[in-house]
């Protein structure tokens, strides 16, 4: 029973891990092509799980609503680049923190304008309310299960783009010296919109499937945000591997500290004790982790090469 | 120099006035208003010290805030009611988690310090969540304002000159801080890093003795602030609460004396005029921070003189 339950709770970590890193890599990208920190980056995350549901509501497909989710993020990303990252990518992090601080307020607000600041229910698709049977004998959400399936592909994905293709290539290259890249005739400014619109896309991707798990609300993507940066400090800026590598720990010991710290705890303190001690703890577990990090690999985990 | 003495004192002597002229024309409200405005303007000030002056982008202040707030209201919540006691607390306290944040945090810098400083303040949002005995999540009432001889903080007029003279002799402070030799050097680390190095300044100390001043300083600015509200919350430990008072740092002008106070009094009257005109008010002063952002490098202070250093 016990190690069923562990098993089942590493599973929820994992499937909590491959929705970090649909954030993560993007994130990751424009940290470490552009230099550029991107609070907004959790708005887009909002957009994506709100037109999602929105059009598969009005619609009453989920193809359709995961397509435009995917569509609508990746549009109001390049958007977003063009009219505000661009003046800042010469500016220090400060300016780029405090600009889409500004972006935060006013997504979050137009969402609240458009659908009110009620948290909405999102439903997975028919065929994927139920539960699959897991080798342990236990049961398991399909839709979790799902969710960690399109991760995993999704990262592999990823990888061959960046790894294997011409873009991934300019990606890569315009990380290491972007100065080198654009005298070689590459136009870096296109470059860098594929690229946002690219990470925005993934963070809406992020967004839907997270939808019918959290609650779809104004103010979602902040939420995970946070978590998403401990993800990208802890893997290493700007290293795709990093990102998959962080938000699989990040997701795993998240879940597994709320889920058993309490109890653990328990056993070695008064139970009462615990009882406060126990939540506490696991709600800043990943932050210390990551404070540990950065205290003796300061680089991060998998630092990416070159850049 | 003389020009700005006499832009402070025309600007306390307003001050100074504005409580009588508003009760009188029978708007006590803004009496509230800005004595939350000028508490909010020491966090800033303290900010500026590390943020302006350092170059230490912290995006956790508010912490301290919170620390100096929950300072009230734990010491009230065990029955003690001094005020002496409530503000010497709420500055060791914060100073104490100040160092130790620092002394984690300063080794790192750029990104990284951003993130470090905002993931530490997320730890304490997260304490004050779970920590049930004082309220969690939903918060805890005061029982009692802190006791303080001759003043009484729960008259609003008392308790407005209290948080004036604070916030003008922090200006003091942080004033005489950064033009005195520490400061200085300070300056000169967030200048050049290398140099100041060079010529035998090892900046981790003098950035962390800052960080620990501008922790106390805010961590006086919680005990009042928690004072006014009279109601005290993890969200005053939220990010974004330190996302607005780096904003009001910004606004005013970084690394000027009179910065932060402007910016504070900037973006928190700009906010209840927004708010009493739509209740989607950030709709619209989100577009317009990233103007201000992108276009008003200098922030108000540029205005009145050139920010220095």
């Amino acid at each position: 029973m016990t190690w069923q339950l562990i098993f089942e709770q590493l599973l929820n970590g994992l499937q909590s891990g491959v929705t970090l890193f649909l954030m993560a890599a993007g994130l990751t990208l424009v940290l470490g092509i552009m230099n550029v920190v991107n609070l907004a980056h959790g708005s887009l995350y909002m957009v994506g799980a709100y037109l999602a549901l929105a059009a598969s509501r009005w619609t009453g497909s989920y193809a359709l609503g995961l397509t435009l989710g995917i569509g609508g993020a990746l549009v109001v990303g390049m958007i977003v680049e063009v009219v505000v990252l661009r003046a800042l990518y010469e500016r220090d992090h400060l300016d780029q923190v405090l600009a889409t601080f500004g972006l935060i307020l006013f997504f979050n607000e137009l969402i609240a304008i458009l659908w009110g600041r009620a948290a909405l229910f999102a439903s997975p698709p028919a065929w994927l309310r139920g539960h699959i049977d897991l080798f342990t004998g236990s049961r398991y959400p399909s839709y979790r299960m799902a969710i960690i399936v399109v991760g995993l592909l999704t990262a592999a994905l990823l990888w061959y783009v960046v790894t294997r293709t011409r873009l991934g290539m300019l990606i890569r290259a315009g990380a290491t010296n972007r100065t080198m890249v654009a005298a070689l005739g590459v136009n870096i400014r296109l470059l860098y919109t594929v690229v946002f619109g690219f990470g925005a896309a993934l963070a809406g991707l992020a967004g839907i499937l997270s939808g019918p798990i959290y609650n779809v609300q104004p103010g979602m993507g902040e939420l995970v945000l946070i978590q998403v940066f401990v993800v990208i400090v802890i893997g290493g800026i700007g290293s795709i591997r990093g990102a998959l590598a962080g938000a699989i720990i990040v997701g795993i010991v998240d879940t597994l500290g709320r889920a058993f710290l309490k109890p653990l705890m328990a056993t070695v303190i008064s139970a009462p004790a615990a009882e406060n001690a126990g939540p506490a703890l696991a709600s800043i577990l990943v932050y210390l982790l990551m404070a540990a990090v950065l205290a003796f690999r300061p680089q991060g985990l998998f630092p990416a090469r070159g850049g | 120099m003389k020009s700005r003495l006499v832009l402070w004192a025309l600007a306390t002597t307003v001050l100074v006035a504005l409580p009588p002229f508003l009760l009188a024309i029978g708007q006590p409200f803004y009496v509230d208003l800005t004595r939350r405005i000028m508490i909010l303007a020491i966090a800033a000030v303290s900010l500026n010290l590390i943020l302006g002056y350092g170059g230490l982008v912290s995006f956790g202040h508010a912490a301290y805030i919170g620390i100096g707030a929950y300072a009230v209201g734990i010491l009230g919540f065990y029955g003690f009611f001094n005020g002496w006691l409530h503000f010497a607390v709420a500055i060791v306290a914060s100073a104490v988690v100040a160092l130790a944040i620092g002394a984690v945090s300063i080794r790192t810098s750029g990104i990284y310090f951003i993130m470090i400083t905002l993931a530490f303040t997320q730890m304490l949002y997260y304490l004050g969540i779970s920590v049930a005995e004082f309220g969690g999540d939903d918060g805890m009432r005061l029982k009692r304002r802190s006791e303080l001889p001759f003043i009484d903080l729960n008259d609003p007029v008392q308790f407005y000159y209290v948080a004036l003279v604070l916030m003008l002799l922090s200006v003091f402070l942080v004033y005489r801080i950064v033009n005195s030799r520490f400061g200085l050097v300070l300056r000169a680390t967030k200048s050049n890093e290398a140099r100041s190095r060079a010529i035998g300044f090892s900046p981790y100390h003098y950035r962390l003795t800052a960080f620990v001043i501008a922790g106390a300083m805010c961590g006086l600015a919680g005990a009042l602030y928690g004072n006014h509200t009279n109601y005290i919350t993890p969200g005053l430990m939220s990010w974004q609460q330190s996302g607005d008072i780096m904003f009001m740092v910004i606004l005013g002008g970084m690394a000027s004396t009179a910065g932060p106070v402007l910016g504070a009094f900037a973006l928190l009257f700009f906010e209840d005029l927004l708010s009493g005109w739509t209740q989607h008010w950030q709709v619209i002063l989100g577009p317009l921070l990233v103007l201000s952002v992108i276009f008003f490098r200098r922030g108000l202070a540029g205005i009145f003189y050139k920010p220095d250093a």
